[in-house]
């Protein structure tokens, strides 16, 4: 190999610059975020676990059936009945969007465009 | 030999059989339970229309239908009128009628100007030429928009002989005098128009702009329904409709 001083060198430095996020946060994990909870309501509208893992996917699927078929009452936990809305009532309960909503979504590095056209409880106080 | 075939046959059958209920059975009680159904206090009708009658004249400066339509649904008051948004307004009578004006109109429909609206057609072009299907006739005859699914193309815009459609050049935030923390605001890049406040329909209320004027001028029923109050009001009275030419066969009628 011509010049392998040199090309060794860099592929070293190269290596060591594109994995150093890794080996510089090693053995650190990120502080889990923190949620503040409603005060005023200890049960969503289904499990914790459930609503941890598929938040996302039930309020698509509340948006598609307000919308799209005119189904406005949800049956949730024990049989509660909710109206569906992300608006009017997961911000009813959840009404600190900053140390909710965000919390996780920042932690995760998403961020959904709910906000663009709801109003979030902010706004509405 | 015989035997044992023919036995191995059953018990084979009767073992797929055993296996296939079970996902069958599933299937059967997770179509069963469904989450979700409508408000019961919804207002029920087969065919949602309105009866604007222009005999009888609104008072001068009332314009109680159009903030409680913009009020309820968080319609911004655009400060250039290029990027006005527009749910429910008023129109001459030669611009609300093309075709229809002539020299020795009756003097009320002349003076008066005509409240204009979503016509929520029975044959609405805007859902033809919608490309995501963001507008769309429910079975109720409303025609409504899903604003998320909304591209802003604006070809519902185009296809629109009403002008009933608006699109939101800016953030129409800033612009929204009070805020109905009820109703969502919509976006800049999104059309959006008159919806026979179906939201408060899904709740059995009546639609602001009917519940709002004092006058009487706006009836709202259901077309379907012979005990209405828009089919005993046009059973009675002659109504015209707008740009009717066009085969869009539009649901806000006219008393004249």
């Amino acid at each position: 190999m011509y010049n392998a001083e040199k090309i060794i060198i860099g592929l070293v430095v190269f290596v060591a610059l594109m994995t150093f996020p890794f080996w510089y946060n090693a053995g650190r994990a990120a502080v889990a975020p923190e949620l503040v909870l409603p005060e005023k309501e200890r049960e969503c509208v289904e499990s914790t676990p459930f609503m941890r893992a598929k938040h996302m996917e039930l309020i698509d699927d509340w948006r598609h059936a307000v919308v799209r078929e005119g189904q406005r009452i949800y049956v949730g936990l024990g049989g509660k009945k909710f109206d569906m809305s992300l608006q009017n009532t997961c911000m009813s309960c959840h009404n600190q969007k900053d140390k909710f909503c965000d919390r996780c979504h920042t932690y995760v590095a998403v961020s959904p465009n709910c906000w663009s056209c709801h109003l979030e409880p902010k706004e509405m106080r | 030999m015989e035997r044992s075939r023919r036995s191995f046959l059953k018990i084979a059958g009767i073992s797929v059989l055993g296996v296939g209920a079970k996902p069958l059975a599933d299937a059967l009680a997770a179509g069963q339970g469904s989450k979700t159904g409508p408000d019961p206090r919804a207002l029920p009708a087969k065919r949602w229309a309105m009866v604007v009658d222009l005999k009888k004249p609104c008072p001068d400066n009332c314009r109680d239908c159009f903030e409680a339509c913009h009020k309820t649904h968080n319609v911004p008051s655009m400060p250039n009128p290029k990027d006005e948004v527009k749910w429910i307004w008023s129109e001459s009578f030669p611009h609300a009628f093309p075709g229809q004006e002539h020299d020795f109109l009756d003097e009320a429909l002349k003076k008066h100007p005509v409240i204009v609206l979503c016509n929520h057609c029975d044959n609405p072009p805007c859902v033809r030429v919608c490309p995501t299907k963001a507008t769309f006739k429910r079975e109720d005859g409303i025609v409504m928009m899903d604003y998320h699914r909304c591209i802003g193309c604006r070809f519902c815009m185009a296809g629109c002989p009403f002008g009933a459609r608006s699109l939101n050049w800016r953030d129409p935030r800033p612009f929204i005098k009070e805020v109905n923390k009820e109703f969502p605001t919509r976006t800049r890049g999104v059309v959006e128009k008159c919806n026979f406040c179906e939201e408060r329909l899904a709740k059995g209320k009546r639609p602001a702009c009917v519940e709002a004027c004092k006058e009487k001028v706006l009836f709202f029923g259901d077309l379907e329904d012979a005990e209405s109050e828009v089919r005993k009001i046009l059973k009675v009275r002659t109504a015209i409709r707008r740009k009717p030419q066009l085969g869009t066969m539009p649901q806000v009628y006219y008393l004249v």
